[in-house]
C-alpha cells in the first residue's frame, strides 16, 4: 500500500527487492568466470538487445505509438560512434553517447509525422524510415558504403578492450545504468504523460499534456536508447554492414518487446533474454543434441539442408503467435499471473 | 518525349502488380483492421506450389495456375480461421505482431523447403517478348499484368456492387454489430474476404513469377502496395490502386531521371510527404476520433 509520492518514486519498495538486486549485481559480476566465453558473447549480445528493446518498449509501451524502424537508429548509433571515433578523434566514452544524441535528433525528426499519424499509416512511415536509413548509409563514402566498417580499437583511459570479459564489464553497467534510467523516467511527471497519452490522447491534452513535445520527446528517448545499443553491438561485432540494420532487425526489437511484455521495463528484459538467446542458439540449429539430428533427416527426406536456418524464423513466427493469441500481456503477464496464484495459494 | 512516356508506362505496369498487393491489403483492413504483412507471403506459398505442379509434376499451366489460385483462397481462410479469428482481445498491435508471425512462419517454410536459389518460373509467356504500339516498347509480361490487374479491379467492383456477398461484407465492415443483426455471419464474412484477398495477391504473385521466383521476392511488391494503399487512406479500394500506381510511376521517373540508386527508397519519401499534408491517405475522409 503506497502512502505518499515518495514511496511511489524510490527504486527499493522492501528489504527483499535490495536483497534479490544484490545478489543479481554480484551474479552478473561474477557471470564471465563461472560460464564459458561464448556465454559471455551471448550476454553482450543479449544485454544489447536488452538496451534497445527497453527504449522501444518506452515508445511502443508506454507512449503507444508503433515503430517499426528501429533498426535505422540503431544503425544510426554504430556508424555514428564509429565515425565520430575515427574521424573526429573522440574517445569512446563521448562519442557513444554523442551517436546516441544524434540517433535522438533523429528519433525527433521522425517524431514529427508521427504527430499526426497512427495505427498503419505510422507503421508504413517508420518502416519507410528505417529502410531510408539503411539505404542511404550504404551510399556515404566516409562510411565505406557496402563493403562496411571495421571498428577501432577500444580504449578507456589505461584499459584496453580486446576480449568479450573486458567488454562484458564496460557493457553491463551500462545496460543496469539504462534500465534504471527508463524505471526512474517512468515515474516523473514525463512517464505520466507518455502512459496518458497512450491511454487517452486528447483526454491527455485537454488535461495540459503538450502532445508535441512529449510525443517527440518519446520518439527522442526511444531513439537515443536505440542509437547507444547501436554503438555498443558495433564492438560486440568489431565489423558493421548496412545489411545488417535490416526490417527483419527492426521486427525482431518490436518482436522481443511485445513478447517480453508491453508497458513493462521487466518484460523487455525478459524478452530481449529469451529471444536474444534463442536467436543466437537457432543460428546453429543442427548442433543441437538430439533435436538437430533429428532436423537434419527430416530436412533430408521433406525439405532441404541448405534452407535448414530458416528454422529459426518458424520457431520466432510461432512464439509471436502464440504470445499474442494465448497471453497478450507477454511474458510480464504470466509471470503477473504466477505470481497472484501463488500470493493467495490455498485460496 | 519518347523516353518519358516509356518510362511512365513501365512505371504503370510494375504498379500494377502493386496495385494487386494494395487491394489485397485494403480488403484485409476494412475486415480485421489490420496492416497485413502476411500478404506477400499468401501470394509466396502458392507461387510456390505452382512452380511444384509445373516443375515437378509437370501439369500444364492450365491446370496448374487455377489449381494454385484455389489454393490461395483456401490459405487465406485457413489464415484467418484458425490464427486471426483465435487471437484473445486483440488490438492493432497485436494483430500487427499476429501478421507479422505468420509471415516469418510462412517465409521459414518457404526458405526452408527450397533454399535461397533463384529460380525461372515456367510461363507460358516469356518476359522477354515485347510488342510495339506507337514508338513505345512494352513488354508481353507487362501488358498482360496490366490487363489482368484492370480486369480483377473490374471483378472486385462489380462484387462489391452487385453480388450478396459483396454486400454483407460491405455491410460487416461498415457496422459489425447491425450486420450481425440483420443475419450476416460476420465471421464467416470475415474469412471469406482472408481468402478474396489472398487470392488477389497470389495473382499478383504469379504475374511477378516469370521474372523471378526466390523466398523473398514478394518482400518488396508487398510493401509497395502497402505504400501504395496508405497513400489512397487505407480503407478505399480505388484510392489503393491510384495510390500503388502512383508509387510505381514516381519510381520510374526517380530512377529514370535522378538517381537508379535511391530508387527503391524514393516511395516511402513520398509517402511520408502525402501523410504530412492528409494523414489519412488522398482517398479516405479525415475521422475525427472523440473522446
Amino acid at each position: 500500500m503506497k502512502r505518499d509520492y515518495y514511496e511511489d518514486v524510490q527504486l527499493f519498495t522492501s528489504g527483499v527487492i535490495v536483497f534479490w538486486f544484490c545478489a543479481l549485481m554480484v551474479l552478473l559480476a561474477l557471470f564471465p568466470f563461472l560460464v564459458k566465453n561464448y556465454y559471455v558473447y551471448v550476454a553482450n549480445y543479449v544485454a544489447i538487445n536488452i538496451i534497445v528493446v527497453i527504449g522501444l518498449n518506452l515508445l511502443v509501451g508506454y507512449t503507444g505509438q508503433i515503430s517499426l524502424g528501429h533498426a535505422g537508429f540503431f544503425g544510426i548509433g554504430a556508424y555514428g560512434t564509429i565515425f565520430l571515433m575515427t574521424k573526429a578523434h573522440l574517445p569512446f566514452l563521448l562519442a557513444l553517447p554523442a551517436a546516441g544524441l544524434i540517433a535522438a535528433a533523429f528519433g525527433f525528426l521522425l517524431g514529427l509525422p508521427a504527430l499526426r499519424l497512427e495505427g498503419p499509416y505510422l507503421a508504413i512511415a517508420t518502416l519507410g524510415f528505417g529502410v531510408t536509413i539503411t539505404q542511404i548509409i550504404g551510399k556515404i563514402e566516409v562510411l565505406g558504403e557496402r563493403q562496411g566498417l571495421h571498428t577501432p580499437d577500444l580504449v578507456i583511459g589505461p584499459w584496453h578492450l580486446n576480449t568479450d570479459q573486458d567488454f562484458y564489464y564496460l557493457l553491463i553497467p551500462l545496460t543496469v545504468l539504462l534500465t534504471l534510467a527508463a524505471r526512474n523516467l517512468i515515474k516523473t511527471k514525463v512517464g505520466r504523460a507518455f502512459i496518458s497519452i497512450r491511454d487517452a490522447d486528447i483526454a491527455a491534452e485537454t488535461i495540459g499534456v503538450n502532445l508535441v513535445l512529449y510525443k517527440t520527446l518519446a520518439f527522442a528517448v526511444s531513439a537515443f536508447y536505440a542509437g547507444i545499443g547501436g554503438g555498443l553491438y558495433a564492438f560486440v561485432l568489431r565489423f558493421i554492414e548496412p545489411e545488417l540494420f535490416s526490417v527483419f532487425m527492426s521486427v525482431m526489437f518490436l518482436t522481443m518487446a511485445v513478447v517480453g511484455g508491453l508497458g513493462s521495463i521487466l518484460g523487455s528484459i525478459a524478452g530481449a533474454c529469451l529471444l536474444g538467446w534463442l536467436d543466437l542458439e537457432l543460428r546453429n540449429i543442427l548442433g543441437i543434441p538430439y533435436l538437430g539430428e533429428w532436423l537434419k533427416t527430416l530436412s533430408q527426406s521433406f525439405f532441404s539442408l541448405t534452407g535448414v536456418s530458416n528454422i529459426q524464423l518458424i520457431v520466432f513466427g510461432m512464439i509471436l503467435i502464440l504470445i499474442m493469441v494465448f497471453e497478450p500481456l507477454g511474458i510480464f503477464g504470466i509471470w503477473i499471473r504466477t505470481k497472484k496464484y501463488w500470493k493467495t495459494w490455498p485460496f | 518525349m519518347i523516353d518519358f512516356l516509356q518510362t511512365i508506362l513501365s512505371g504503370i505496369a510494375v504498379g500494377s502488380s502493386y496495385a494487386l498487393m494494395g487491394l489485397g491489403m485494403v480488403l484485409i483492413y476494412k475486415a480485421s483492421e489490420v496492416p497485413n504483412f502476411v500478404q506477400g507471403e499468401m501470394a509466396l506459398l502458392p507461387v510456390f506450389v505452382a512452380y511444384v505442379l509445373l516443375e515437378s509434376y509437370g501439369l500444364p499451366p492450365y491446370i496448374a495456375f487455377p489449381a494454385t489460385l484455389v489454393f490461395s483462397i483456401f490459405l487465406g481462410c485457413f489464415l484467418e480461421f484458425a490464427i486471426i479469428r483465435r487471437a484473445k482481445e486483440p488490438n492493432v498491435l497485436g494483430l500487427i505482431i499476429i501478421t507479422i508471425g505468420m509471415e516469418m512462419m510462412l517465409l521459414g517454410l518457404v526458405s526452408w523447403k527450397f533454399g535461397a536459389d533463384q529460380r525461372a518460373m515456367p510461363f507460358p509467356i516469356s518476359s522477354y517478348d515485347s510488342i510495339m504500339i506507337g514508338d513505345i516498347f512494352i513488354s508481353t509480361l507487362d501488358l498482360l499484368t496490366l490487363v489482368v490487374a484492370l480486369i480483377i479491379m473490374l471483378v472486385l467492383f462489380l462484387f462489391f456492387r452487385y453480388s450478396k456477398i459483396g454486400v454483407a461484407m460491405k455491410a460487416t465492415q461498415q457496422n459489425e454489430n447491425a450486420a450481425r443483426l440483420m443475419g450476416i455471419k460476420t465471421n464467416r464474412i470475415r474469412m471469406v474476404t482472408w481468402g478474396i484477398s489472398s487470392f488477389v495477391g497470389c495473382v499478383a504473385g504469379l504475374l511477378i513469377a516469370p521474372i523471378l521466383v526466390e523466398p523473398y521476392m514478394m518482400w518488396d511488391p508487398m510493401l509497395k502496395g502497402f505504400a501504395g494503399a496508405v497513400v489512397g487512406g487505407m480503407t478505399s479500394l480505388p484510392g489503393a490502386v491510384f495510390g500503388a500506381y502512383i508509387v510505381g510511376i514516381v519510381e520510374h521517373l526517380f530512377g529514370g531521371y535522378v538517381s537508379i540508386e535511391f530508387k527503391s527508397v524514393v516511395a516511402f519519401v513520398v509517402i511520408v510527404l502525402v501523410l504530412c499534408i492528409r494523414p489519412s491517405g488522398l482517398f479516405a475522409r479525415h475521422y475525427v476520433k472523440k473522446v
